[in-house]
């Protein structure tokens, strides 16, 4: 086919939005990574555009040798591990026996789940139940409340029971359990979209901030995002840096962008290498039966 | 399949009998079977409720934020897919399409701080050049008329390459001969995808658009919460924050599962007649 004139104009504007698109998105990540690596005195001149001044590491320097933060990042990266295996192993054992076509009451399970998904009692009756069950301001409360999503459950579902049945079968007739077929047959087969829900559920425990705002007083156990957010609204960690005396106005700017950046590199590094997965996720979640 | 349903039963349905703290006065001694009921036929929170200003606000401003969030936000990934289906450069629309998902994957809270830095009236970005361009600064989020503009562009920001995702697997699913067959009777670019692709994403806009009609009393809470300060409160405090701030922080639990349990229900009524429409138009249905 030859591309008439018309279209190739067709193509450039087409390219150029999507540049335009692309620039947007990513501005501001390079105006906040500048702003992380520039001297403070640069940018209370709002000289900081897209490339730093002054060039230095002392915003990370500090963030790093400040054990508040290591420690609320290695905390939250142990948090969003253990929360990911967690949720794939309840998500995994109630998605399995739902795609049994020989499941007795089935469908009942099934509306059981997914009533829980437009109907939920709310905020206060979760946190009045956590406080009787003494799980308030412990750290399992940031882990097991929130560890089984009926959406995700419902993707991998959709995906198990693409499966056909006759794999199933045959492995029944050579003599293995439910466990064994899922072990050998179906876990193998789910790559895809055991990938798609460590990215969705690792993200959500990351970026989760509310529920250790609402469930967790002690600041201990403060994931990244409770903490990054206190530290932009300048609440009290900043201060403490800055009176002693050490620092110059403004570097709690750079410091702030320093933050912000620690607590976007880990999603910002895992992310490419899971995208080719979670768009088949992100897609299977659109059918429902 | 014991312990799923186990953690159904305790973390979904058990709170479930917790709301009946919207109906009884409240006390920590008791268990909710147990507490005396409250005024006015067991009514009387949700008569307060509706008397409490700030939970009207935040009433109008759940609705408010939504109703914006779905005229700007839900053509906006329409309009995406259609443009990333015209580039035929594959490798670009490959890099495009994965710097567009990317903001869906951060947090709330660093985009908040990333606003914060870039739009701050003196000394961000944004600001900046717009000083330089001889504009005046623009408080973009300390300002009530301006934060609503900043929170439903940042919604878009946020989600638009993502939700193009699904429109772009309907488009693949279209019939190429069609397109084939459009190109000989001499269609261009234009009337193509006038013609072909719209009317084959049409299914799927049709219940997607159902599907956001049904949430529009739904509320989040990480985006309102950081994004709002007490400059802006006016527009900023939804349902969800509304709670917060009256039950966890005010210790009014009364009234704040009243209020909980008002949303739930009429979300899940208006999820409903969604459904029923979809259903009604031909659609499959969504629930």
């Amino acid at each position: 086919m030859v591309a008439s004139k018309k279209s190739i104009i067709g193509d450039w504007i087409v390219v150029f939005i999507c540049v335009l698109l692309i620039l947007i998105c990513l501005l501001p990540l390079l105006n906040i990574l500048a702003r992380s690596l520039s001297a403070s005195e640069a940018i209370i001149r709002n000289d900081v555009m897209l490339l730093p001044k002054g060039f230095n590491f002392e915003a990370y320097r500090l963030v790093l040798s400040d054990t508040k933060y290591t420690w609320s990042l290695a905390w939250t990266a142990i948090l969003t591990v253990i929360c990911v295996v967690v949720s794939l192993f309840m998500t995994t054992i109630c998605a399995y026996p739902l795609t049994y076509k020989k499941l007795k009451g089935r469908r009942f399970f099934s509306a059981f789940i997914i009533f829980t998904m437009y109907f939920s009692a709310g905020t206060i009756p979760m946190y009045l139940l956590l406080g009787d069950l003494k799980m308030l301001n412990k750290p399992v409360v940031l882990i097991i409340p929130y560890c089984l999503n009926v959406f995700y459950m419902i993707i991998m579902r959709s995906f198990l029971s693409q499966i056909p049945d006759s794999l199933r079968e045959s492995a029944e007739i050579d003599g293995a359990g439910p466990i064994r077929i899922l072990f050998s047959i179906y876990l193998p087969l789910s790559a895809p979209v055991i990938a798609t829900l460590c990215l969705f559920y690792a993200v959500g425990r990351w970026n989760g901030f509310s529920d250790a705002l609402m469930f967790m007083n002690d600041r201990f156990y403060y994931p990244i995002q409770l903490l990054l957010y206190n530290i932009i609204n300048s609440i009290s960690d900043i201060e403490i840096t800055t009176q002693e005396g050490f620092s110059p106005p403004g570097l709690s700017e750079s410091l702030k962008a320093a933050t912000i950046i620690f607590a976007t590199v880990p999603i910002l590094v895992v992310y490419p290498w899971l995208q080719r997965y979670f768009i088949t996720g992100a897609t299977l979640g659109a059918i429902k039966e | 399949m014991i312990l799923p349903l186990t953690y159904f039963v305790i973390f979904k349905y058990i709170p479930m009998t917790y709301i009946q703290v919207a109906f009884k006065k409240y006390t920590i001694i008791k268990s909710p079977w147990e507490m005396p009921w409250a005024d006015n036929g067991g009514f009387e929170y949700f008569i307060k409720a509706f008397s409490n200003r700030d939970f009207l606000y935040a009433l109008r401003n759940t609705i408010m934020l939504n109703l914006l969030d779905l005229v700007t936000g839900f053509p906006a990934p329409i309009m995406l897919a259609l443009l990333l289906n015209e580039l035929r450069i594959r490798w670009f629309k490959r890099v495009t399409q994965t710097i567009a998902y990317l903001p869906h994957f951060l947090s709330w809270i660093i985009i908040y701080g990333m606003a914060v830095q870039l739009l701050a009236p003196t000394s961000g970005l944004v600001n900046i050049v717009l000083n330089r361009m001889g504009i005046k600064s623009i408080p973009f989020l300390n300002d009530s008329t301006y934060w609503v503009g900043t929170y439903v562009f940042l919604g878009i920001w946020r989600d638009v390459g993502w939700n193009t995702i699904i429109y772009l697997a309907a488009i693949t699913a279209i019939n190429p001969e069609l397109y084939e067959a459009a190109s000989m009777d001499g269609a261009g670019r234009i009337k193509k995808m006038w013609h072909i692709t719209l009317p084959g994403l049409r299914p799927t806009i049709v219940v997607l658009l159902i599907l956001s009609l049904g949430r529009i009393l739904g509320s989040e809470f990480d985006r309102p919460y950081a994004l709002g300060n007490a400059l802006v409160k006016d527009v900023s405090n939804v349902i969800a924050t509304f709670v917060y701030t009256y039950g966890i922080r005010g210790l009014q639990f009364s009234l704040t599962t009243a209020v909980g349990m008002f949303q739930s229900v009429v979300c899940v009524i208006f999820l409903f007649i969604a459904n029923g429409l979809a259903k009604r138009i031909g659609e499959q249905g969504i629930v």
